[in-house]
């Protein structure tokens, strides 16, 4: 059974990391999380960036968090990923599959996954 | 939506939009219907936007001029025979109060889905934000108070993995139970 304790030890292991974290975030995922984003199956994309991210030891310089409707709903699930000097990519038609492939090509190889951003899509 | 507990996490959007504090998602389940009533203490509306919330050409959103929100919780609430209400104030003691109720034997009951990645998905967006959630089905309850968690965590974030990993693991054992 999962206990108040367990979540007690969290808290003393998490306490001194958190305060490195502060500031860092070179990389922000943004998933759309509105009505539309949220019908077209955004928790599912949300919930797999979180956790490949994390799993994957990125949760130092990535985070993950939400938005409400990014504008293109026909789209969605649509996911914006945000780089210190570099253009803002956005990705379409999301799926958690694509998720995953996106934080191990993308965020932890560095080359955009071509064909699902929104520029392959709309050519 | 595929699962109630999407239109859930939906509406409980529009409560941590409306600056609440505190959001309460209760889920009271008996053999033929469920009761949802989703209580928050945020700004509130004024009349004219409660009855015009309903309305699917109504909403916040600054991209597009359609919302749909509650009109979908309520298309799914009377597909079965049920419905909704919305109570809200603004002002002193402001706040909102959506409540639904659903037929669950009826053929167009869409099914509640996965509640708990619902709750985890609030948890994760809004850390500082509480929510306070119970699902009652005939004398067992699954219950998670995030302003318990944060006593324990004292500072530590509720998006932190570590503690979304767990929180989830503490609703699914619940789950089980019930």
């Amino acid at each position: 059974m999962k206990t108040l304790a367990e979540l007690q030890a969290i808290k003393e292991k998490m306490k001194n990391k958190v305060v490195l974290r502060e500031g860092s975030g070179e990389i922000r995922i943004v998933v759309g999380m509105a009505t539309c984003g949220i019908a077209a199956g955004a928790r599912p994309v949300l919930n797999a960036f979180v956790e490949a991210v994390n799993e994957g030891g990125l949760s130092d310089k990535v985070t993950v968090s939400q938005t409400g409707c990014i504008g293109c709903c026909e789209l969605e699930p649509v996911v914006e990923v945000f780089e210190a000097d570099k253009e803002k990519v956005t990705y379409v038609k999301m799926n958690a599959e694509k998720a995953k492939e996106i934080v191990q090509k993308h965020i932890k190889g560095g080359k955009v996954v071509a064909e699902y951003t929104i520029a392959s899509y709309k050519s | 939506m595929k699962e109630l507990s999407l239109n859930i996490l939906d509406i409980v959007e529009n409560s941590v939009k409306a600056g609440a504090a505190l959001t309460e998602i209760l889920l009271e389940e008996t053999e033929d219907k469920i009761v949802l009533t989703i209580k928050d203490d945020g700004c509130g509306m004024d009349e004219q936007m409660v009855k015009s919330v309903i309305d699917p050409f109504c909403t916040t959103r600054t991209t597009r001029k359609v919302g749909l929100g509650i009109p979908l919780l309520k298309m799914a609430a009377e597909q079965t025979g049920g419905g909704i209400d919305i109570v809200s104030k603004q002002g002193e003691n402001h706040g909102t109060i959506v409540s639904a109720v659903f037929f669950k034997n009826h053929i167009d009951f869409t099914p509640l889905g996965d509640v708990v990645s619902t709750i985890v998905t609030l948890i994760q967006g809004h850390p500082d934000t509480d929510f306070l959630f119970i699902h009652k089905k005939d004398d067992k309850e699954v219950q998670l108070d995030t302003r318990m968690l944060r006593e324990v965590l004292e500072g530590v974030p509720l998006n932190c993995y570590e503690v979304i990993k767990w929180t989830q693991d503490y609703l699914k054992e619940q789950y089980e139970g019930l």
